[in-house]
């Protein structure tokens, strides 16, 4: 029992002093448990990312969209694996994880239950969603758990290229015909507040904030995320010549920082409960790639068993 | 079933020539073919590397946490292992 105080003593020591937490190193449950769970529905939130995208690669106007999207959506899939890898870490094997997933048990980032209707609201994506992600995840990138931090430079590194591509398919639309500017428009209108949603329930209502601050697993509240993406993004709005759907979004000169409205709560916590525009679409897309791929699965398998007698044979 | 079969491999990319391999992550795959080519697709799309190194995980021993002190902690008193320990006047130059 007072080794594990001691164990405990060193783990709150290295928190204190900005010591990274590593996979071998002794760490309350609680903290394995948040971690875990927090990098799980990360790496979901990524793989189930794809999907409204992948929707619009066939339907890109031109080659060069088309070859930014395919490369954005195969990072996606490359950030999902650098997650799962750091999740795995933690000890919960791959299987069980994809598993989480396709049974529900798992939770992934609610802004995915939305539909990409048109070719603005891939711009609307890569300029909201993949926007607001990169506000969470440079503060991710200090977070107290090594490989969670690494997967967090790599990500940053990699996904600002994601928010510029959408940037830029919406400033092409703003610059285009009255009619693709109102397609932008409408884009901005059903994404700005699920984007809002995307950094989670206000501190004071989110059960797991308080003690993921205390942990450093995170570095910022919600509510300041939330406030900071807004902050950047108005003016960015305003370049493209369009309107932010929230009447009271208004600067506060003393506060240096942007008022704005009320997020719809109960919206999002139906969305997390599954009843979403496209909660079930999502999972039986990634059951069927999960069940379609079995056979690639078992193949490279075979082969690889094969090619190792072969080389045992030789070797005899 | 499967994916079971799988080990994990950690992988290493030397970024340019000249420079050591640097471990860059890790990821699941059946053989050491498939993990490199796999490696390529994951941690090379953005020339990253010029060579890769795949390594099983399961062959990687290291030092347990719990050593830490008597592996490493000798080393903290002996100043005398680094150059700034000696006294060389000015006038010497550079050495």
């Amino acid at each position: 029992m007072s080794e594990e105080k001691d164990l405990q003593a060193i783990f709150d020591k290295k928190i204190e002093n900005e010591v990274k937490i590593e996979p071998k190193d002794w760490m309350p449950d609680a903290y394995r448990k948040n971690v875990l769970r927090q990098m799980a529905q990360h790496a979901h939130s990524e793989v189930v990312g794809m999907l409204p995208e992948g929707n619009w690669i066939a339907r890109a106007p031109s080659m060069r969209r088309k070859v930014a999207l395919l490369a954005k959506i195969q990072d996606e899939a490359g950030h999902g694996l650098y997650l799962y890898s750091a999740a795995e870490t933690l000890g919960k094997d791959r299987d069980t994880l994809v598993r989480e997933l396709l049974e529900g048990t798992a939770k992934y980032s609610s802004i995915f239950n939305y539909p990409a209707l048109t070719w603005a609201d891939i711009g609307a994506v890569g300029w909201l969603v993949d926007g607001a992600a990169i506000v969470n995840q440079i503060m991710l990138q200090k977070t107290s758990y090594g490989p969670y931090s690494r997967a967090m430079i790599r990500i940053c590194k990699e996904e600002s290229f994601h928010q510029r591509q959408g940037y830029e398919i919406m400033l092409t639309l703003c610059r285009g015909t009255d009619e693709q500017k109102a397609m932008a428009q409408d884009a901005l209108n059903r994404f700005w507040w699920p984007s809002l949603m995307m950094f989670g329930p206000s501190d004071k209502d989110s059960p797991h904030s308080a003690q993921s601050m205390a942990w450093k697993v995170k570095r910022m509240g919600n509510d300041d995320l939330r406030q900071k993406f807004i902050d950047q993004t108005v003016k960015q709005a305003d370049f493209l010549g369009l309107t932010i759907p929230d009447p009271e979004l208004k600067w506060n000169e003393e506060k240096g920082q942007y008022d704005w409205g009320q997020i719809d709560w109960e919206e999002f916590f139906n969305v997390i409960k599954g009843n979403g525009p496209c909660n079930k679409e999502r999972l039986a897309a990634r059951q069927a790639a999960y069940d379609n791929g079995a056979w690639v699965r078992e193949a490279a398998t075979a082969y690889a068993k094969k090619k190792a007698e072969r080389k045992d044979k030789e070797a005899a | 079933m499967e994916r079971k079969d799988w080990p994990l491999w950690e992988v290493f990319v030397r970024s340019k020539a000249g420079l050591s391999h640097k471990h860059a992550g890790s990821l699941h795959a059946p053989d050491a073919e498939m993990a490199i080519s796999n490696a390529r697709d994951v941690y090379t799309r953005r020339n990253e590397g010029v060579s890769i190194w795949v390594v099983e995980s399961k062959h990687i021993h290291s030092t347990l946490e719990t050593d830490t002190e008597s592996m490493f902690d000798p080393n903290a008193d002996k100043i005398y292992r680094h150059p700034t320990f000696y006294d060389i006047p000015d006038e010497v130059g550079h050495m």
